[in-house]
């Protein structure tokens, strides 16, 4: 069995030897937002936020999320309604498919957590290692941009 | 940084006293018995196929193209509530299911805006002047003296219904007449708007919506073991040892078709890895190389069709004759979620998945023929998947989860390829050869242009025929792959934009079509679009720097299409073209294109700089101008230009599928990378809007314009001409003057 906190409620799951935190979060606890892309720490659709931190989840057992608390992209929702940046991202309209922008939430959240106030290449520095295949790059800037703007 | 885009409304002003008359124009053709209905409404006529009102005063609307990302089922919406005169809120949409709602084919091809919109349109007109006409016996009124707001119809006397009261049962199980008028576009609550997108709030925060997240009930998990390459057949597996495999629950194999069905995705995964890596294959090294492909097209069996032969008239022989050759490698359509779909077998031998396809009629059809079931017994429910871009791996995800669920009935089995099998499997953009050559006259004016494409063909759907179905071709007995076809006018495969919009003299274009597939092609955003355009513009600069005139000058004098005259024109002069100072080490270069000669028009500048010292190219800027015929969705349109624009620049500075004579070696996207946040440049994007005119497909037309672009203004940085793509920096060193 193994205990953590996902978006603050406490859940026991029990995984397989070695599953990762993604395929647990996806397929056993019904998270939704974190997605498989590459499984080789490539692309950066499934980061998600363990103890605050930007974490792989697909390179990340989910045995080593014991004892700590997850968030993933529904984790940000404030009493059910979108975050400051989710609205961001809403305004903007930044997606097309949109399967690339869990990772791209989860990754500026943990940038504007350490780093309010980021100019335009702190925010492409911080999501380069997050890929996006319909070319959506420019409105997720945007979105950051706006979000650290309104807060 | 600051606005995403803006719309020139000049051109409302220059043809808004053409609105009326372009909007009564259908109308007056169908009283006189003209039967086409509008779009896609003609094939599905039934109202009720595409709407329905319920009792609770919501409104379902019914279509069968598909979300893939680029808006078409927040457009449709647009078109049903203002047509309809309802809230939006009213609206729910089901898109893309087999079992209900109107066939409208493959979500491809920039169609969804002209044959569903239009559909859609004027299906909401007929339904609201048939419930008009209704209320109008209803509350004894005359139809023309009634009002309708969100659904609730008034008489001048105050008395009023609503259209959930007046619909009881199937008063909409009529054909559609085509004569319901259709409302003046200044009452527009939605269309020509930038309506927010219906699916985006979901996705942002984590509601369930795509299919990677979807967990039926009992839900397992399957997995497919791949070959080491296409031409492989399988000797020996261990079948046996994989099933003690921890979780495994079946191991399925079917001739040289090999796939698992584990408790848990990773025990899954893991499973046909060892089956993978454990078999023994006979395989075939007959491949020709990513190197070799461009001569192996060249000197391949081929059908040749000349699509255009019209010689100049006398005159007198051009006094040079300047030629070319362009490359365009395999691209990937590397979506970023790898294809995904879940299958299940029911009690009554109805096979349902959900899938991601593009086609869902023609991919059921094709799963059923596998399987060999009856007709009716395979039904596809679309559901939101990553990006396609095309005809990618969605449909084989379907037909391998649809394989392994019906060796487990009952149980719904949720199936999702590995990044290297959607890297290596998928069907690729297909690598073409363009030879370009124009006879000039002594002022560098164009007298002759003749164009040859090499190209493997652009189509291999599933379109009913399980041989197009990759699982299938491994069974026992295998399916056969049928032969595919190039598409001829007006929309073209290979020859797609071949044809130059430009008017010469004399104009020839031939295509050789060639049937043989070193790599799987298929459908990939433009099929031969992106390369045929490349080709084109890129030799317009050529001869432009020839006659020593200016890009822009120099194709205006060949453009006759006056809306074509004014995209390129916006286009330079958003970009600041005129002012534009040379410096060293950068370039400026521009553009043009109209999506298949018949969709959208666009336009791209782009600025870049090149670095002399190793041939790196960084973009700077880049501008792009659009005509869309009348907008839906402005936003949706600026959305689409920009992501075919950075899709783009990812394939011309970036892309290019690697391959030995064995394998296709580019499986990840180390081995196959794109562009990133940091090489992406601002974008300015210039919509035009032509009220009246027909609505025009967008998706696909920024990608052509934009390769080129960057090639002419890398030629105009440090006076390379990179003519195989991509442009890396090792071939713009090399084709840097010494
Ligand atoms: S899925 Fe984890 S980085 Fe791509
Ligand atoms: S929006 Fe589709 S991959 Fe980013």
């Amino acid at each position: 069995m193994i205990n953590f906190n996902l978006n603050g409620t406490d859940v026991s799951v029990e995984a397989p030897e070695g599953a990762t935190l993604l395929s647990v979060l996806t397929n056993q606890l019904d998270a939704n937002g974190q997605k498989f892309g590459c499984g080789k720490a490539q692309c950066g659709a499934c980061a998600v936020h363990v103890d605050g931190e930007r974490v792989i989840s697909c390179q990340t057992t989910a045995a080593s999320a014991a004892g700590r608390s997850v968030t993933t992209l529904e984790g940000l929702r404030e009493n059910g309604k979108p975050s400051k940046l989710q609205q961001a991202f809403i305004d903007e309209q930044a997606a097309q498919c949109g399967y690339c922008l869990s990772g791209m939430i989860m990754t500026a959240q943990a940038l504007l957590d350490i780093n309010p106030k980021p100019t335009e290449s702190d925010v492409r520095a911080a999501l380069n290692g997050n890929l996006c295949r319909c070319g959506t790059h420019n409105r997720i800037v945007r979105a950051v941009l706006r979000a650290a703007e309104e807060a | 940084m600051n606005s995403p885009f803006t719309i020139d409304r000049r051109a409302f002003l220059a043809t808004a006293g053409f609105l009326t008359l372009s909007f009564a124009l259908p109308r007056g053709a169908l009283a006189e018995g003209a039967s086409k209905l509008p779009g896609d409404l003609e094939k599905n006529p039934m109202l009720n196929s595409w709407i329905r009102i319920n009792s609770d005063g919501t409104v379902t609307l019914l279509i069968g193209k598909v979300e893939l990302g680029q808006g078409a089922v927040t457009m449709a919406a647009q078109c049903c509530a203002d047509e309809l005169m309802i809230d939006m809120a009213r609206l729910n949409v089901i898109s893309g299911d087999t079992r209900v709602g109107p066939d409208e084919g493959t979500t491809a091809g920039s169609q969804s805006a002209p044959y569903c919109a239009p559909a859609v349109q004027q299906a909401s007109a007929d339904v609201r002047q048939m419930l008009t006409q209704m209320a109008a016996d209803k509350l004894g009124a005359n139809a023309a003296d009634l009002v309708v707001e969100d659904g609730t119809i008034s008489a001048p006397d105050g008395s009023h219904v609503t259209y959930w009261e007046l619909v009881q049962g199937d008063e909409l199980n009529v054909a559609a007449t085509g004569e319901g008028p259709l409302l003046d576009p200044m009452k527009y609550r939605y269309m020509g708007k930038p309506v927010m997108r219906l699916d985006i709030p979901a996705k942002m925060t984590g509601e369930q919506i795509f299919i990677q997240e979807t967990n039926p009930e009992g839900v397992k998990f399957g997995a497919v073991a791949r070959p080491p390459t296409y031409k492989a057949t399988l000797v020996k597996a261990d079948v046996e040892g994989v099933g003690k495999m921890p979780g495994v629950l079946k191991v399925i194999q079917n001739g040289s078709f090999l796939g698992v069905i584990a408790d848990h995705q990773d025990q899954a995964w893991a499973a046909a890895k060892a089956l993978e890596t454990g078999s023994e294959w006979q395989v075939e090294s007959a491949l020709p190389t990513s190197d070799g492909i461009f001569d192996w097209l060249k000197a391949a069996p081929s059908e040749l069709t000349e699509w255009v032969n019209t010689p100049r008239e006398g005159g007198d022989p051009a006094a040079k004759v300047i030629e070319n050759e362009y490359m365009r490698p395999y691209h990937m359509h590397g979506s970023i979620g790898t294809s995904a779909a879940i299958a299940v077998m029911d009690a009554d031998g109805v096979m349902t998945i959900n899938t991601a396809s593009q086609s869902v009629f023609s991919t059921a059809a094709a799963i059923q023929q596998m399987l060999g079931l009856a007709d009716g017994k395979v039904q596809c429910v679309h559901t939101h998947g990553s990006g396609c871009y095309g005809h990618n791996n969605a449909d084989d995800a379907s037909a391998d989860a649809a394989l392994l669920a019906a060796a487990m009935p009952g149980t719904p089995i949720k199936l999702q390829y590995t990044r290297e099998q959607e890297h290596a499997w998928e069907p690729y953009g297909s690598a073409m050869v363009m030879q370009t050559k124009a006879g000039v006259d002594a002022d560098g004016n164009i007298l002759d242009w003749n164009m040859e494409i090499y190209s493997t063909p652009h189509g291999t759907r599933p379109s009913g025929n399980a041989g197009n179905l990759l699982s299938a071709r491994y069974l026992e007995p295998p399916f056969e792959m049928p032969t595919p076809k190039d598409g001829g006018p007006p929309n073209y495969a290979a020859t797609r934009n071949g044809i130059p919009i430009y008017t010469f003299p004399g104009t020839r274009v031939a295509t050789h079509f060639i049937t043989e597939m070193p790599l799987r092609v298929s459908s990939t955003r433009g099929l031969g679009a992106y390369a045929n355009t490349f080709a084109i513009e890129s030799f317009m600069d050529e001869l432009a720097r020839n006659a020593g005139v200016d890009p822009v000058e120099y194709r205006l004098r060949y453009l006759e299409d006056t809306r074509a005259r004014d995209v390129l024109t916006k286009c330079a002069e958003t970009f600041g073209w005129d002012a534009w100072e040379a410096r060293p080490g950068f370039g400026r270069g521009i553009a043009f294109a109209r999506y298949k000669n018949l969709a959208a028009y666009t336009a791209v500048a782009v600025e870049v700089q090149v670095t002399a010292r190793n041939g790196r190219v960084r973009v700077v800027r880049a501008a792009a101008a659009n005509d869309s015929g009348q907008m839906i969705n402005p936003d949706g349109i600026a959305n689409q230009i920009e992501g075919g624009l950075i899709q783009s620049l990812s394939w011309t500075l970036k892309e290019e599928v690697k391959f030995d004579d064995t394998k296709v070696l580019s499986r990840d996207w180390a081995s196959y990378p794109i562009i990133t946040f940091n090489e992406v440049p601002p974008i300015e994007v210039s919509l035009i809007d032509r009220p009246g005119e027909p609505f025009l497909g967008t998706g696909e037309s920024a990608q052509g314009p934009t390769s080129a672009a960057v090639g002419n203004a890398v030629f105009d940085a440090v006076g390379a001409r990179v003519t195989r793509l991509p442009m890396t920096p090792d071939r713009v060193k090399a084709a840097m003057p010494a």
